[in-house]
Parts: structure tokens; sequence; C-alpha cells
């Protein structure tokens, strides 16, 4: 569904990571660790169509992504959900009609039958009607979490997704996370929560790639 | 720029999710409704200006194109023979449907803006007026000219040509300068809601990553700032025409007062004409914002 081929980005010049090579299958689990500033969250977003690679070719559902005008860039995010570090929402919306966003924007608000299980299910169906600046860090991110699967997306792409919640919230988050893998979603989240990735390989079948010295690598067997 | 009546009937219907995902602002709203208020008022006067000159124009030019005056200047003892000599050419001139010697009255008349009412007339030398009312074609007036230099010395002929011109030319200028301005007028709110909508755009960048970020199009994006904006020059484009209106209403008639100043306004069915202030006003804005909107969110990708 998302493939990367010898990918390269660079920024002002600097090169951030080269000939990375990744492919986002149907059904499948990657974690993607590496220091501060190795370009995590680059790559994760050369995976939704927000940035262009600056060499090598990024494939977002076969299509090439340098190809895509941008409502078919829209299009590409309908199936891709995507939970960012800094957790964005519409500040004037109740939590709930943040959460709902993609189906509205998507001309499917009568889908929104599952909210209420879906909020409770992150355990945020008592602040359906807060405001986002009235939450927690944490509540945020399950926000974040459900606003990103509600649509049932095909891709789960997340970006320190436990980095605000306790360990039994992570464990809620990532058996979430393992169900729609199971369902056949293609999930990627990048994280430096080595406790996630050993409660994950105990559940399923996934691969760590780190993202070190500007090469995508697998992770060692220290994981 | 593309759109369709299907977008243009969204922005009407309006889609009250989309609504919402714009927060509500302030300032560019009291903005563009205050903006499109003075500019509808102004496009009020501006369109009742080239109305009524338009109206002059065409009064100037159908009434004075078909008559003309002779002038006869003669001794007193010599006046009446002149004058009847004087009717006589212009009867059996070809072209010359009647003329028609004015009374005092009448002369009283138009010498009363100079002089005032209860003119002597009679106590002064003032020359006899003839008026000759043209049929078909109209007359030679060089043919005329010289018969009655030869009959009435004392005639001089003039059919308006000379003075008529100008002031109907005047009188047309008057009407473009008129439609001129609403076209300025026109423009002027679309740079303005232009300003406003670019404003609300940059206000609510976050916003727009926001929608980015969960699947929205770019028409979904701008349609909710589209439809805002058009909304409110309407509403303000309303209160605007409304107001002129009765800014209208209430200038002199032109029956009472006479002149030309206070022929200013609209009559009969022109009064109809200022209603489309409003519909004008929302498809400038409707025009004016979706531009602006797809342009800023080129920019931001």
């Amino acid at each position: 569904m998302i493939e990367l081929d010898k990918v390269a980005y660079s920024y002002d010049g600097a090169e951030l990571f080269s000939h990375v090579s990744l492919n986002l299958a149907p059904g499948s689990f990657h974690f993607l660790t590496g220091p501060s500033g190795a370009g995590k969250t680059t790559l994760l977003k050369l995976c939704y169509g927000e940035l262009q690679a600056t060499a090598g070719e990024v494939r977002l559902f076969d299509a090439p992504a340098r190809d895509l005008e941008r409502d078919q860039v829209a299009m590409v995010r309908r199936r891709v959900g995507v939970v960012h570090q800094d957790c964005q929402f519409l500040d004037h919306l109740p939590l709930a009609e943040n959460v709902a966003l993609p189906l509205t924007v998507a001309g499917r608000e009568g889908e929104s039958g599952n909210l209420d299980e879906l909020l409770s299910w992150v355990g945020l169906r008592s602040q359906a009607n807060q405001l986002p600046p009235q939450l927690s860090g944490g509540e945020r991110q399950r926000a974040a979490l459900a606003r990103a699967v509600i649509m049932s997306p095909d891709v789960i792409i997340a970006d320190e997704p436990t980095g605000n919640v306790d360990w039994e919230m992570s464990q809620r988050l990532l058996t979430l996370l393992v169900e729609l893998n199971r369902m056949g979603k293609a999930v990627l989240i990048a994280t430096h929560d080595l406790n996630l990735i050993r409660a994950a390989k105990s559940q399923v079948s996934t691969r760590v790639l780190r993202l070190k010295d500007r090469r995508l690598q697998l992770a060692g067997a220290e994981l | 720029m593309k759109f369709s009546m299907r977008q243009i009937s969204e922005v009407i219907t309006g889609d009250p999710q989309a609504n919402k995902i714009v927060p509500p602002t302030g300032y560019t709203a009291r903005l563009t409704v205050f903006t499109a208020a003075a500019m509808a008022f102004l496009a009020v006067f501006a369109m009742a200006l080239s109305l009524a000159t338009g109206r002059l124009a065409d009064r100037w030019s159908a009434e004075l194109a078909r008559t003309s005056t002779l002038r006869i200047s003669a001794p007193v003892d010599q006046a009446d023979a002149q004058l009847r000599a004087a009717i006589n050419v212009l009867e059996t001139t070809p072209g010359v449907a009647a003329a028609r010697a004015l009374t005092l009255d009448e002369q009283r008349d138009l010498l009363e803006p100079w002089f005032g009412p209860d003119l002597p007339l009679e106590a002064l030398a003032i020359p006899q007026l003839v008026e000759i009312i043209e049929e078909g074609d109209g007359y030679d007036s060089t043919g005329l000219r010289a018969r009655l230099q030869a009959e009435v010395p004392g005639a001089v002929l003039d059919d308006h040509t000379r003075w008529r011109e100008p002031l109907v030319e005047a009188a047309g200028r008057l009407r473009s300068l008129g439609w001129i301005s609403i076209l300025l007028i026109a423009s002027s709110t679309a740079a303005m809601i232009t300003l406003a909508a670019q404003a609300a755009l940059a206000a609510n960048a976050q916003v727009i990553r926001v929608m980015r970020l969960v699947g929205a199009q770019d028409s979904y994006i701008a349609s909710a700032f589209v439809r805002r904006f058009t909304v409110r020059a309407l509403i303000g484009a309303l209160a605007g025409t409304v107001f002129g209106l009765l800014a209208v209403m209430i200038l002199p008639s032109a029956d009472v007062a006479g002149g030309f100043l206070t022929g200013l306004g609209f009559q009969g069915w022109h009064w109809f004409w200022p209603l489309i202030i409003p519909p004008l006003a929302a498809i400038v804005a409707f025009i004016a914002t979706r531009a602006a909107a797809l342009r800023t969110l080129k920019e931001q990708s």
C-alpha cells in the first residue's frame, strides 16, 4: 500500500537520510525507532504525502507520490489514519466532533454511529463535549488515536502515540492497534518506548526498524 | 477559476458541518459586513446618478432634436409684419409640422428663472420667439436660413444643435461615469473582501492544517470560508441598499423644485434596479473569497 524505494530526504542541503526502502503491506506491523533528530517524523510524513522525497520514489496506494495532485493527496489521507506527536485539533469544536472530523470532511457523518463506542475504548466518553484545550496531554493523544482510526483506514501511522499516557492506557491503545492490524490494517509506529515494542511483539508479528546514521536498518535482537 | 452551479447552490444552502469548522471571527466579519454595506450604499447613488443622467440625455436628445426656435428682433412697428412673414415662410417649408409664436406668458415663464416673477415684459424690447416643430426628417436648415434672411431680415434660426450636442454628450458621459463608478465599487468590494478573506485564512492556518491532515480537499476547506464571506457580503449589501434607497427617497422631488440636480433618483420600474446590488455583492464576494482561498491553500501546500 505504501512503498518507499531508495528514498532520500534533504533539508536545506543537508541529507537527513538516504537509501531508505520500506513496504507497508496489508496486515504488516512496523515499529520505527532511532535517536531524536534522526528523521523519524520526516519519514512518517513521507508515508502520507505531507512531504516529498528529494530522491528515490514513494508510492502511495500504487501511485507515485510525486505525481499526486493536492486533492489526490487528500484522498490518500482518508485511507491513512495519522496520530501526530503534537495532536492537532480544532480547539473550538468539542472532542466528539474533532474525533468525527474525518467522517465529516468525507461526507460520511452518517457513519459516526460507533463514535461513543470508540470514545469509550480510549476512555474519553465522559469528555465527549469538552474542548481540546480542556484535555490533558494523555487525553489528547488518545483522542488523536480515536480520530485516526474512526474511518477504519488501510494504514495507521502514529508518531509517539503513547508518549503522554500511563502504562495501563498505553496497553489499551496498543491492544486497539493490534486488533486493527489483525483486521488487515498496516500499522507503523514511531516510538522510543521499548516496553511498548516488547508488549506488541508478544501479541503480533512485528518488524522493528531503526533510523540511525542516515540509514534505515532492522533493529537488533535486544528488542 | 472553475465553479459549478452545484457549488453555488452549496454556498446558498450551506453545509452546517463545514460552517462549524471555521471558528467564528470578530473583526473580519464586521469588516466584511461594513464594507459591503458602505459599498452598496454608494452603488445605489451611482446607479441613481447613472439612470437620472440617462433619462436626462434621452429627454434632451428626443425633445430638442424635434424642435427649434426662431428669434425675431425687429423694431416695434415692424414686429407684427415680420412675425407674419416668418410664420408664412415656416408653414411653407417642407419638414416643418407647425410654427407657433410664443405668448407673452410663455416668454415670461422662460425669463422668470433669471429675472424673477412679475417681469413687465411689455416694457422691454425683447425679441419674439417662434417655436418650430419638425416632422419627418426635419427641414433643410441652410435653405430655411437663406429664405428667412431674404424675407425676414431680423430673424435668427436656432436649431439647438450648437448647445444640444454638448449637453447630450455631457449627460451621456455622466451616465458612463455612473456605471464606471459601480464597476469601481464592485472592484473595491472584491479587493477588500479578498484582504479580509486572506486575513481569515492566515488566522486559521491551524484549522487548515488539521483539515488537511484528516483528508479535506481544498474545495471543502475553501467552501467553509467562501460561504461565510458570501453571506456576510449579502447581509451587508442588503442593509446598505435599504439605507441607500431611503436616502434617495428623501431627496427633493424634481417635480417640485425643478432643475437638474434635484432630479437624481429613480423613476417607475427603475426603483427595482438597486435590488440587483445585494446578489451582485454576494457574487463578487463568492468569486473573490474562492479565488483567495484556493490561492492561499495552494501556497500553504
